[in-house]
C-alpha cells in the first residue's frame, strides 16, 4: 500500500471513534502494541529532541525500504509514534519525503501538531524526513 | 461546600478566565505554581494605564510622564510595604526573579575570589542554579549543594557542616516549585550571618502564599516575580539590603542608570536606578502593585490558610487512589502536590487531564537535579491558588482516576 493509501486507512479507523476518549483509547492501544525497537538502539543519538517524553527511533534500509522501528516511556507518544510508523515504515526514502502529514488533522490530532506542544509530534515527523532524506543520498 | 474564611465564589468572579471552557470542559486552572491567573481589578489598572497615561518615566517633565512616574513609584512603594522593606530604595524593580537573580550573580563577579563557596539548596529551580555556576566558571569559586531528605527537606546538619569562612554567598528557594517545600529560611540566614556569607532567598514560589518580612528576615537579597502573585508577567523585584546593592556593580548600562556620561567616563545613578537601566515594564510595574492591592485585599493570613485547608484536603483524596505516590512530604509545605503513578509516565496523565479541561503541569519543573535525586523522569505537578475549591479538587481526582484508568 502507498503512503496516501494507509493514511486513509488510518482516517477511516478513527473515523469511527465519537469521542476522544475512543480516540485516545485506541491510541493507547496501539501504543502498547508497538513492536519495539531494539535495546542497542536505544542510545542519546537515536533521542528526538523535543518531546517531554523520551522517544527513540532507529531506521534502516531493507532493500529499496525504510524501517522503522521507535519507544517512548509515555504510552501517549508512543501511539503517536506506532501511527507514524505505520504510516511511513516500509516505504521507499523518496515517498516518504514527498509524503504529506495531513491525516494527523484529521484524525483528531491537530492539537498535538503545534511546534509548540511538548510532545514533539512535529519533531517526530522531521525525523522520519530526515532520516528518509538521509538514506535516499544512499541509495543515489 | 462551606469554603472557610473566604467568600470564594466572589472572589472567583474577579478572574474572568476562570469562566472559560478548555475542550468543551470548564477549566479547572491548577498550574498556579508556573504563573497565576489575573483579576479584573489588575487588567483595569493595565488598561487604564494605555487609555489614560502611557508615557516614559523619571525624565518628562509634560504631565502625562509625572503621571506614569508617580503611578511606578506608588508601585514601588506598595512593594516596599508589603514585604516590610526599610527604605524604597532598596526595591529594585526588574523583570522578575530570573533577571533578579543574575543582577545579583552578576554583581559578585568582582567581590568573589577563587576557592570562594557558594552553597546552594539541592531543591532549586534551575534559574538558582545556572547562573551561580557561571559565576563560579567566571570566578574560580566552588559550588557546594545543601541535601535534601526524602520528604524533600533540606538536612540542615548538613548544612551547617557545609558553611564556613570562605562560605561567601548561601541561595536558597523560600519554597520549592516542584516540592511545594517550605524552607527554614531564619536558620539558614542567621547561621550564614555567623560565618559573613550573604544570603539570597528566591521568594518566587513563596511571595503568592507567604508574606516576607524583609526586615525581620534580615535577608540580605529577596527576589518575587509579579506573575505568581496575579500580576502581569515581564515585571518582578529584587529586594537587597542597602550595604549590599552599593557594594555591587551596576549590572546593565543604559539609560536612566547614570548620573553624569563622558566618554571619558560615567558615574552611576543612585539606588535604585543605577540596577534599572532602560525603559523599565512601565504598564507592568504599576499593575504589580495593584496586584499586591488585591491579595492584601483579601488578605495573605486567609489565603494561606484556605490555601492549606485546600492542600490537606487535595492530599487526602489523591492519596486514595491506587498507586499514587506524593513527591515531597514535608512538614511545612504550600499548596503544591507533585505526583506520579506507578507505571504511568507523568506527561500521559497531563495529557488526559488536558483533554478533561485541567491545567496541571508535568515535567521536571526546571528542577532537573530533585527528579535525579527520586529516580524520575518527572511529576505531575496541581498547585492550587485560593481561588480554586474543593469541587475543583474533586474533579481533579475523578480525571486522574480516569486517566489512571485509561493508561494502566
Amino acid at each position: 500500500m502507498t503512503i496516501a493509501e494507509i493514511q486513509e486507512e488510518i482516517v477511516d479507523e478513527f473515523s469511527m471513534f465519537d469521542d476522544w476518549m475512543q480516540r485516545y483509547e485506541y491510541m493507547i492501544e496501539l501504543g502498547k502494541s508497538l513492536p519495539l525497537i531494539e535495546e542497542q538502539y536505544k542510545t542519546e543519538d537515536n533521542i528526538i529532541k523535543g518531546c517531554q517524553s523520551k522517544v527513540w527511533v532507529h531506521a534502516e534500509l531493507d532493500a529499496d525500504k525504510l524501517v522503522f522501528t521507535a519507544d517512548s516511556d509515555a504510552i501517549i507518544t508512543k501511539g503517536i509514534i506506532a501511527i507514524l510508523i505505520r504510516a511511513f515504515s516500509n516505504q521507499r526514502p523518496q515517498d516518504i519525503i514527498d509524503s504529506d502529514t495531513e491525516f494527523i488533522d484529521e484524525i483528531g490530532l491537530k492539537e498535538h501538531l503545534s511546534p509548540t506542544r511538548a510532545n514533539g509530534l512535529v519533531s517526530m515527523i522531521k525525523q522520519l524526513k530526515l532520516y528518509a532524506v538521509a538514506y535516499q543520498t544512499q541509495l543515489n | 461546600m462551606l469554603e472557610v474564611g473566604l467568600d470564594i465564589q466572589k472572589i472567583r468572579k474577579d478572574f474572568p478566565i476562570l469562566q472559560r471552557k478548555v475542550n468543551g470542559k470548564p477549566l479547572v486552572y491548577l498550574d498556579n505554581a508556573a504563573t497565576s491567573q489575573t483579576p479584573q481589578q489588575v487588567i483595569d489598572v493595565i488598561v487604564d494605564y494605555y487609555h489614560r497615561y502611557n508615557a516614559n518615566i523619571h525624565r518628562g517633565v509634560h504631565t502625562l510622564s509625572q503621571e506614569a512616574t508617580d503611578a511606578y513609584e506608588a508601585a514601588r512603594g506598595k512593594i516596599q510595604t508589603h514585604f516590610n522593606i526599610a527604605k524604597a530604595y532598596e526595591v529594585i524593580l526588574t523583570s522578575g526573579t530570573t533577571h533578579s537573580i543574575n543582577l545579583v550573580a552578576s554583581g559578585f563577579t568582582s567581590l568573589l575570589k577563587k576557592g570562594d563557596e557558594i552553597l546552594v539548596s539541592a531543591m532549586e529551580h534551575h534559574s538558582n542554579i545556572v547562573p551561580w555556576q557561571m559565576l563560579c566558571e567566571r570566578t574560580g569559586g566552588v559550588l557546594k549543594v545543601i541535601p535534601m531528605n526524602e520528604n524533600g527537606e533540606l538536612v540542615m546538619g548538613e548544612f551547617h557542616k557545609l558553611l564556613s569562612d570562605r562560605t561567601k554567598l548561601v541561595f536558597c528557594n523560600h519554597v520549592s516549585n516542584a516540592l511545594g517545600t517550605v524552607n527554614p529560611i531564619e536558620a539558614i540566614i542567621e547561621a550564614s550571618h555567623k560565618v559573613g556569607a550573604a544570603v539570597l532567598i528566591d521568594g518566587a514560589q513563596a511571595a503568592a502564599h507567604i508574606k516576607a518580612d524583609m526586615q525581620a528576615l534580615d535577608v540580605d537579597f529577596y527576589t518575587a516575580s509579579a506573575h505568581k502573585m496575579c500580576g502581569p508577567t515581564g515585571v518582578g523585584m529584587l529586594y537587597g539590603k542597602e550595604e549590599w546593592l552599593k557594594k555591587l556593580p551596576p549590572y546593565q548600562g543604559g539609560g536612566e542608570m547614570i548620573a553624569e556620561v563622558t566618554f571619558e567616563k560615567t558615574t552611576y545613578a543612585d539606588l535604585p536606578h543605577k540596577f534599572e537601566a532602560g525603559t523599565p515594564n512601565i504598564c507592568g510595574g504599576i499593575a504589580f502593585g495593584a496586584a499586591l492591592d488585591y491579595l492584601n485585599g483579601i488578605g495573605m493570613e486567609a489565603i494561606a490558610q484556605y490555601e492549606s485547608d485546600l492542600l490537606e484536603y487535595a492530599t487526602a483524596q489523591l492519596l486514595s487512589i491506587e498507586g499514587l505516590r506524593i513527591y515531597g512530604t514535608a512538614e511545612d509545605k504550600t499548596s503544591v502536590i507533585s505526583f506520579n503513578i506507578e507505571g504511568i509516565h507523568p506527561y500521559d496523565i497531563g495529557t488526559i487531564l488536558d483533554k478533561l479541561g485541567i491545567a496541571v503541569r508535568t515535567g521536571h519543573h526546571c528542577a532537573q537535579p530533585i527528579m535525579d535525586f527520586y529516580g524520575i523522569p518527572g511529576t505531575v505537578r496541581a498547585s492550587f491558588s485560593f481561588y480554586n475549591t474543593k469541587a475543583e479538587v474533586d474533579v481533579l481526582v475523578e480525571g486522574v482516576q480516569r486517566a489512571r484508568n485509561m493508561l494502566l
